[in-house]
């Protein structure tokens, strides 16, 4: 479930709000966006890969909450490792045409 | 016809945004983009309304997929079509296989064009039999947006519009974000919602409901193959990733270290169940070399999420593992196809997708996401070019009249409202179990749907529900008519069949190679059709 919006790192773009596709964060008049239904994600990680600031945490716990180590997952670079891996950072670009599914497929 | 820039026309009116269109697509996914791409380059103007945002939406959008991308040759083609045959109990359509193969290898090829990064091996090839959602998924809402398509994210629908004749004409639902509500008129309608996951969180299919089943069945459709509904996913017992691919490197083991006796990916699982009804199961992936290692790094990147986020090497240590039901969404069954052009049995209602059913080409068996994959751009395709010649013939509409077909949840009625968190637990705790759905037997289905059939009875003359739990609402009443569904025709079929398998018939019996109908919301109803003639040269088991 999503668990972290980093306070420092957002910048109230709410690209967050926009691409959650169960609708789990709220934009606010003042500041940064909220999570407003926790409940309702579905552990997914899309607003990770979203989010152009990696200010957003996805627990790989589906059901239930977890407390988390915000500063622990700043310096061991979870934060915005889903968005590394998938190439979606100006220094991981060379990644989104790295799929190696056709060596398992056999094809 | 309208030029190929033109948009579809908006008014607002006090709490409600309304549109005139000639095609509506319900659902932003693969299927969807598809649809509403393809009808817009056919020169219709297009509404594509998703119920979350149209990119990320869905069970493509956060995963990885293998796509059925087989080239123009005839040893090839036949060996991928003969694959899977006896897996699906005979119940596949070569005709329909080879258009799909068609289709399929022309819209991957389109994808390359419009710069999808395939990857290149070593012998310089570009390889295209698999396909990376997130990516996959942001070019086609680029498409589709480039294309003229006016998208409606965070806005599901509720119900459909019929006209005077019955035809369906558009629908209406609520766009979240801005609480209030939208109304299409259209003179065609793709339907691309998805098939039902009934909220088994396998990823990223929460917003798979089956809302699309219940609209189109008050509108009268007919659905086929809804036995075929009973996939379950690998995935870590506390996650969401499900990569069932990759467990075909695991060795699976009891609590105390014993291996699972006949366990496996792939022509094992039900093993995995029976085990898990005993106690804890594990997962090891430790048959993969260090190479496999290495491509399955590159190949699902979010496979390695739940584990390198709890700190677990998957390939040195065990992890728990669960079965999460996948439904629809990886069964085969949905609403029927009709014709060639995706037609449903209703006047100005297509389908694509895992809305539709994908007997014509896996017969009673998905070949996993692949052939799904295949599918929806397939008929995401013919069911977008076809709805925009349906409204092109029909012309103008002036004086048309709408009315709404949306039933339960949305009616004034005399009972009280139901608790919409009570029904799909209701709901969950009759198609989630093993021992119900995966494992299936005659008594335990004719009770469990005694009990759906119940359940049905007390919502049905349920009060109309309120702007805040009218979603909620009508998503519980969906999962529960697509259980109903599933149950009927998994009884009706008396023998083991595709995925469809009963301890009390655990032979494939020859007489009953056809396919099953089905439908109703107050009553439901069942019957059989013939399945296509079998290929030459090719023996029935």
């Amino acid at each position: 479930m999503i668990e972290v919006i980093a306070d420092e790192r957002c910048t109230s773009c709410n690209i967050c709000v926009t691409v959650c596709p169960t609708n789990v964060f709220d934009k606010m008049s003042e500041g940064i966006p909220v999570i407003a239904r926790q409940g309702d994600c579905q552990t997914c990680f899309m607003c990770e890969l979203y989010c152009p600031e990696d200010a957003l945490f996805v627990s790989p716990f589906a059901d239930t909450p977890r407390e988390i180590d915000v500063k622990a997952i700043k310096t061991n670079g979870l934060l915005g490792s889903y968005r590394r891996a998938v190439g979606w950072t100006e220094q991981t670009r060379a990644l989104r045409s790295v799929d190696r599914t056709y060596l398992l497929l056999g094809g | 016809m309208t030029s190929r820039s033109a948009r579809a026309a908006k008014t607002s009116v006090a709490g409600a945004v309304e549109y005139d269109a000639d095609v509506l697509v319900l659902g932003g996914g693969p299927a969807g983009t598809w649809a509403a791409v393809a009808a817009a380059s056919h020169g219709a103007t297009v509404v594509l309304a998703d119920k979350g945002f149209c990119g990320t939406s869905g069970a493509t959008a956060a995963a990885g997929t293998g796509i059925w991308y087989v080239e123009p040759d005839a040893d090839k083609r036949e060996a991928a079509m003969a694959g899977r045959e006896a897996m699906g109990g005979y119940l596949q359509d070569r005709g329909w296989m080879g258009r799909v193969l068609d289709r399929t290898y022309q819209g991957v090829n389109q994808l390359a064009d419009w710069g999808y990064p395939f990857p290149v091996s070593e012998d310089g090839r570009s390889r295209r039999n698999s396909l990376q959602g997130p990516e996959y998924m942001r070019l086609m809402r680029r498409r589709a947006k480039q294309a003229g398509v006016t998208i409606l994210d965070h806005s599901p629908a509720l119900e459909l519009l019929l006209d005077d004749a019955g035809a369906v004409a558009g629908a209406t639902g609520l766009r979240r974000q801005q609480g209030d509500t939208w109304v299409v008129r259209a003179k065609a309608v793709v339907m691309a919602t998805g098939g039902c996951g009934f909220l088994s969180k396998t990823l990223g299919s929460n917003v798979l409901t089956g809302d699309g089943y219940l609209m189109a069945a008050e509108a009268g459709a007919e659905f086929s193959s809804m036995e075929f509904s009973n996939p379950y996913a690998i995935a870590p017992a506390f996650g969401s990733v499900t990569k069932t691919l990759f467990y075909g490197w695991a060795t699976f083991t009891h609590e105390d270290g014993s291996v699972v006796p006949g366990a496996a990916s792939k022509g094992g699982r039900s093993a995995i169940a029976r085990a898990l009804l005993q106690g804890p199961v594990y997962a090891k992936l430790d048959k993969a070399d260090a190479a496999t290692r290495a491509a399955m790094r590159h190949a699902q990147p979010n496979f390695f999420l739940p584990h390198d986020r709890t700190g677990i090497d998957p390939f040195e240590q065990r992890f728990p593992i669960t079965l999460r039901l996948e439904g629809t969404i990886r069964g085969t069954g949905g609403l029927r196809i009709t014709a060639e052009n995706c037609a449903t049995s209703v006047t100005g209602l297509f389908a694509a997708g895992d809305a539709a059913t994908r007997e014509l080409i896996c017969g009673g068996f998905t070949g996993g996401g692949s052939h799904n994959a295949a599918w929806a751009m397939s008929s995401g395709y013919w069911s977008g070019r076809a709805a925009a010649v349906h409204a092109h013939e029909l012309g103008a509409v002036h004086a048309r009249g709408y009315s709404r077909a949306g039933t339960v949840g949305l009616q004034q009625r005399q009972h009280r409202r139901y608790d919409p968190a009570a029904l799909v637990n209701a709901v969950q705790d009759e198609v989630f179990p093993y021992h119900i759905n995966y494992l299936r037997e005659g008594g335990r289905l004719t009770a469990s749907l005694a009990r759906l059939d119940a359940l049905w009875r007390g919502v049905a003359g349920a009060d109309a529900a309120d702007n805040a739990t009218v979603r909620r609402t009508r998503e519980s009443a969906a999962m529960l008519a697509t259980a109903r569904w599933m149950y009927r025709s998994a009884l009706a079929r008396t023998e083991s069949r595709g995925m469809h398998r009963r301890d009390d018939f655990p032979r494939q019996d020859e007489a009953q190679r056809r396919y099953i109908t089905s439908g109703g919301l107050d009553e439901t109803w069942i019957a059989f059709r013939a399945a296509p003639a079998l290929p030459l040269l090719e023996a029935a088991e």
